[in-house]
């Protein structure tokens, strides 16, 4: 293998990956996001699209391989298309119905902790969610189980309304109106 | 190797003894990266070592990952590297029909590569011939390159010789390899 007849003092070469699927764009025609794979190559960098969307290139494509198997693949590729549509439609139509609660709970006589649930069905990371309540609101904010199952985010304070702002202008995936405040009295009056 | 997503393990700085026996057994495996050495570990800069699922080890420049390695078998590069200095490691190439096959994790088989548009050292080929003249053991780390592609899409050991393919142009070429969008390929490295 030492015998190649390259010359050895080629500067490394950059390669281009794919800003939606990560591959090298000429490999985005096997994954399940080809169409917004092509979209962002047409805009990001439209002489490396000419290139790889060619008539030339589409018809050499084709005919390296047989009838059949380019049936197959396309076949293939269309499954995985539909799939990978198909999650993101679930996930947009979770997400519309997913409620954010956010609860003040009375601790102790003028003690209160304000939870919030729910931010995990919009895709985001409670524990990061947390440490940014607590870097936010300078107090003690941690990821705490439900005893039915699931997590939720206390924080230390009666911060109710603080949380709804801070969520709405920090996480622009969840809808303002999706989330709710809610108090939570362990006494009759109020 | 890497068909399911992986996540980074424990991370620690290489100790300068280790990391000169890293540097001497890379280019012990790949003499064509002499010339490119001090660009990939600059002598001065000290790399990570993060720990993977299934005693794998993989060795960073963060924040690039270099090589990787399964308990005390070869050191392979990841694909970002290939990609960088793709001259420098014995190549072989698959038809466009094993692409797809390949990039969802499958072993790689031995007729995509004995086929038309797929390419294996040839003693009787000439010197512009970019896929070396002499065949390849089985146990060699190789470079899988792609019909119609210029990048490559896998690397792995070879489980067969390349001249028994040749022969029996059947069976398991490479399994366990490291492919395009693959859990090491999708590793995120803060
Ligand atoms: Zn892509």
């Amino acid at each position: 293998m030492a015998e190649s007849s390259v010359p050895t003092q080629q500067p490394a070469k950059q390669v281009l990956y794919c800003g939606i699927c990560s591959l090298p764009p000429e490999y985005c025609e096997f994954g399940g996001t080809t169409k917004k794979c092509e979209e962002w190559l047409l805009s990001n960098h439209p002489d490396i699209h000419r290139q790889l969307y060619s008539q030339e290139v589409l018809e050499a494509n084709m005919a390296a391989l047989s009838v059949e198997a380019q049936k197959r693949a396309e076949k293939d590729a269309s499954k995985k298309a539909a799939k990978a549509s198909a999650l993101e439609q679930r996930q947009a139509a979770e997400r519309a119905e997913s409620q954010v609660l956010i609860k003040r709970v009375e601790r102790s006589k003028r003690k209160y902790v304000t939870v919030v649930s729910g931010l995990e069905a919009f895709g985001l990371e409670l524990k990061k969610v947390a440490k940014d309540f607590g870097k936010k609101f300078a107090t003690g904010s941690s990821v705490t189980k439900v005893p039915g199952g699931g997590e939720e985010i206390t924080v230390q304070g009666d911060l109710s309304d603080d949380v709804f702002d801070f969520i709405t202008e920090t996480y622009p995936v969840v809808p303002e109106d999706n989330i709710d405040c809610i108090e939570d009295k362990k006494k009759k009056a109020g | 190797m890497f068909k399911k997503d992986i996540s980074a393990g424990s991370k620690t700085k290489v100790k300068s003894s280790v990391q000169r026996g890293i540097r001497a057994k890379v280019l012990e495996t790949y003499p064509l990266l002499e010339p490119y050495i001090d660009e990939i570990m600059p002598k001065k800069e000290q790399l990570d070592l993060v720990k993977l699922p299934d005693r794998v080890s993989l060795y960073t420049l963060p924040p690039q990952p270099l090589f990787y390695q399964h308990m005390d078998d070869p050191l392979l590069p990841h694909l970002t590297l290939i990609h960088r200095y793709p001259h420098c490691f014995p190549r072989i190439r698959i038809d466009r029909g094993a692409i797809r096959f390949v990039l969802s994790g499958a072993s790689l088989m031995a007729p995509g590569l004995t086929s038309p548009g797929g390419r294996l050292p040839d003693p009787s080929a000439g010197d512009d011939y970019d896929y070396g003249k002499s065949d390849l053991e089985p146990g060699s780390v190789v470079v899988v390159e792609a019909e119609g592609k210029e990048n490559a899409c896998m690397v792995g050991v070879l489980k067969m010789g390349t001249r028994e393919m040749k022969e029996k142009k059947k069976g398991v070429a490479i399994d366990q390899g490291h492919y395009l969008g693959d859990g090491l390929w999708n590793l995120g490295l803060d």
